[in-house]
């Protein structure tokens, strides 16, 4: 699939003239191989080069953003395997919503808005629905009335509609939001394709199945539109799970330029009706290759375990996730509750204060910077240690904010014991068990 | 013209491992694809769901729970409901209460259990101990001699005592055994390793490569068992060509998302649901990722997890 250093090399001026910031054209030729610098680096190329080129070494998916601000990014992906190297775009969740349904939709939408470990988790797109053929669904003048209403909502729209008559009037108003015209099929796409290079916005595609998907996308990236997302169709949940395996399959592994594009699954209409269903569809996808999945609504139960899992999923394997080193106060703890530490790796983090929070023991739960390691990585790195521990104390300054003066450390680095009295004065420090899992009978028991 | 397939069989595949005797005996693994790819080869044994029962009873206060085991007041009550919920490949039957910190149960109690329990339900059982390791080594062995015959799938050996647990179970009894060890590609293949030298042939082992809710780390998880099962069909590592069997229920039950009160989390809603929720999130993601069998226990998780599974292979 991708081009050999050698082969670009040979297309180079081979004069190292070093415009491009590398130190010979070989250097320069390697890196375009590995995806790392873009051929537009070279300005001596000359224009055959490039038009052989640069198909080759473009990346084999592209990225698609969305929303107002373009804050919305889809694709990019290099990898099929997160261990590979990193997933680097997140899936997006988006709710269906219609005409009859929207007022009572969107109060349950907003609700769900919450920060987890830094990160905004809330519903990123409103899916739109145009279907006339339903009964109680929206007309025309309806639906330009409901995607209104929705683009003032600072969310990405999707826009679920084939007719391009009622699309144009569609994009007319709400085009500043860079929405998804999800419309293009077999039928209708060179008049879709004519609205959205017109209104520069992506193009949704669908096919009843994987060959006229594909024949629709490549007649589409004839037409030189190169702004699509592929829908992986609701026929059947083994169909759609194909489509999104084989689209990303298709680009990431065999090279297949036409399907290197994000994809759209719609689990709301996989399994309609059925929440626990979409909850089982929407994690599925999630680790395999949805890039945007609509859902007929997003509860809190449903959006705990699924922001949870997609955060896992495209944390960077190079790259810990981390909390943010402060004083936690737990089961309302306050001044005169005890003190107990542990490291900012978010994965101890989580586990030790679900486990202190399960105990009942009010609490303040100090998190030092270790760097993101865990316990006894950070000890070995020197990342936790009496010193650390101490400066903590005087940067989040906790002899003024507690008067509590006993601490509890964790059992794992129970040698800190003597060190951190010396260094912390007036402190009573007692060493926890080794595992959370013992947390909960020690701290009731002992405190 | 259409989308020019390319279908990804390999040439290894993963050991297929069969639980049970007689006629409801299940098997796991045996296929040449990756997670749920029929569409690549078909997959003959379908991913399987375990169903936990404690010996300790269910949670209390969730009205699926309460209603499901309504009126079942002794564990072997319990595992005769758990026996009919639909969608239950296989029972698991946890020995929680043989550890120290919950009551000690004696073996003798423990393994007389078992007994009762296999002779009273239709689907394969497997055993899991107390997670006391030491303990675990004497009441596995003795689980292991009392069963002998009925192909029970026995969990878990660990590195600290697989000698005893393994040997016993797979050696001597002739059972099957899991392999457990903590969410690391290399000391799965170390333990199998060490198990296998015991003798035991690899088509009666299973591994647990570790478990964790979703949002708990559960990246590593994922990881883990999609590099396992990447090395066992693209490089055919006899080492780590053992099915994956994860166990769900007892992480998701666990984590702040599915026990915070109603009172103190009013926004979150119904704690069923946030559990249940949970349950079927992380289930689902491990099968995706790659495991051959799942542990759960609310009986929509079990309903709703086992149809997907149908819907895709």
């Amino acid at each position: 699939m991708a081009l050999k250093g050698l082969d670009i090399f040979k297309l180079t001026p081979k004069t190292n003239c070093k415009d491009c910031g590398n130190a010979t054209c070989m250097a320069f030729s390697m890196k375009v191989a590995q995806g790392a610098i873009e051929l537009a680096k070279c300005p001596h190329l000359s224009e055959e080069a490039l038009a052989t080129l640069g198909d080759a070494t473009a990346p084999p998916m592209a990225k698609i953003t969305l929303g107002a601000d373009d804050s919305l990014v889809l694709g990019g992906e290099t990898v099929l395997f997160r261990h590979d190297k990193t997933f680097v775009s997140k899936n997006l969740y988006a709710v269906s919503v219609c005409a009859g349904c929207y007022d009572e939709k969107i109060t349950a939408i907003e609700k769900v808005d919450y920060d987890r470990l830094g990160e905004r988790m809330y519903v990123e797109m409103l899916n739109i629905i145009y279907d006339p053929g339903k009964p109680g669904a929206s007309d025309k003048e309806s639906y330009i009335e409901l995607v209104k209403k929705a683009a003032s909502k600072n969310r990405g729209l999707i826009l679920d509609c084939k007719d391009a008559d009622v699309a144009k009037e569609v994009l007319e108003v709400c085009a500043a939001t860079k929405p998804l015209l999800n419309g293009a099929d077999a039928s209708n796409y060179e008049a879709m394709n004519k609205l959205a290079v017109e209104f520069g916005v992506a193009l949704g595609v669908s096919g009843d199945n994987l060959d006229e998907l594909y024949d629709t996308a490549s007649a589409l990236e004839k037409l030189g539109n190169k702004n699509l997302v592929l829908d992986v169709g609701c026929v059947s949940v083994k169909d759609a799970f194909e489509g999104a395996v084989q689209i990303r399959r298709g680009a990431l592994k065999d090279g297949n330029r036409t399907f290197g594009y994000p994809s759209i699954v719609n689990v709301g209409k996989l399994a309609p009706g059925n929440k626990y269903m979409q909850t089982a569809l929407a994690s599925l996808f999630t680790l395999k290759y949805g890039s945007i999945i609509i859902m007929e609504e997003m509860t809190f139960p449903q959006a705990l375990p699924l922001y949870g899992l997609r955060q896992n999923i495209f944390t960077d394997p190079q790259k810990p996730m981390k909390v943010e080193p402060g004083i936690y106060p737990l089961n309302g703890a306050d001044e005169n509750s005890i003190c107990v530490t542990t490291v900012d790796f978010a994965l101890t983090y989580f586990v030790v204060s679900g486990e202190l929070e399960r105990s009942g023991v009010p609490m303040n739960l100090l998190i030092s910077d270790a760097g993101g390691y865990s316990v006894l990585t950070a000890w070995a790195a020197g990342k936790l240690s009496a010193s650390s521990l101490a400066k903590f104390f005087k940067e989040f300054d906790v002899e003024t904010k507690i008067k509590n003066r006993t601490l509890v450390i964790p059992g794992k680095v129970a040698v800190l014991k003597g060190e951190i009295e010396e260094s912390l004065p007036g402190w009573k420090v007692i060493v926890a068990p080794g595992e959370a899992i013992e947390a909960v009978k020690f701290f009731k028991e002992k405190f | 013209m259409g989308f020019k397939r390319e279908p990804q069989v390999f040439s290894g595949s993963i050991n297929a491992v069969e639980i049970g005797a007689g006629e409801n005996k299940i098997t796991i693994g045996g296929e040449n694809v990756l997670p749920l790819y029929s569409f690549d080869a078909p997959i003959e044994n379908r991913p399987k769901i375990g169903v936990a029962v404690s010996d300790m009873g269910y949670i209390k206060g969730i009205p699926g729970f309460d209603a499901f085991y309504n009126g079942a007041d002794t564990v072997l009550e319990m595992a005769k409901r758990a026996d009919a919920m639909p969608g239950a490949d296989f029972l698991v039957l946890c020995l929680d209460s043989a550890h120290p910190n919950n009551g000690d149960k004696s073996v003798e109690e423990c393994v007389a259990l078992v007994k009762e329990v296999i002779s009273a339900v239709d689907i394969p059982v497997v055993v899991e101990g107390s997670r006391h390791l030491e303990k675990d080594g004497k009441l596995l062995e003795k689980v292991a001699e009392a069963t002998q015959g009925n192909n029970i799938l026995i969990l878990s050996a660990h590195e600290e005592n697989y000698k005893s647990v393994a040997a016993a179970a797979a050696l001597v009894y002739d059972h099957n055994i899991s392999a457990e060890s903590a969410v690391d590609i290399n000391l799965a293949k170390q333990l199998n390793v060490l198990i296998n030298v015991l003798g035991i042939k690899s088509e009666k082992m299973v591994m647990n490569l570790g478990s964790a809710a979703g949002g708990y780390g559960f990246e590593y998880i994922a990881s883990t068992i999609e590099r396992v099962k990447l090395a066992a069909l693209s490089q055919n590592d006899a080492m780590l060509k053992m099915p994956i069997i994860t166990p769900v229920s007892s992480e998701t039950w666990a984590v702040k998302e599915s026990i915070a009160s109603e009172e103190d989390y009013p926004e979150w809603g119904s704690l069923e649901e946030r559990g249940v929720n949970m349950e079927i999130s992380t289930a689902a993601a491990c099968l995706a990722a790659g495991s051959n069998a799942v542990i759960l226990s609310h009986p929509e998780s079990v309903k709703t997890v086992s149809e997907m599974i149908g819907l895709l292979v």
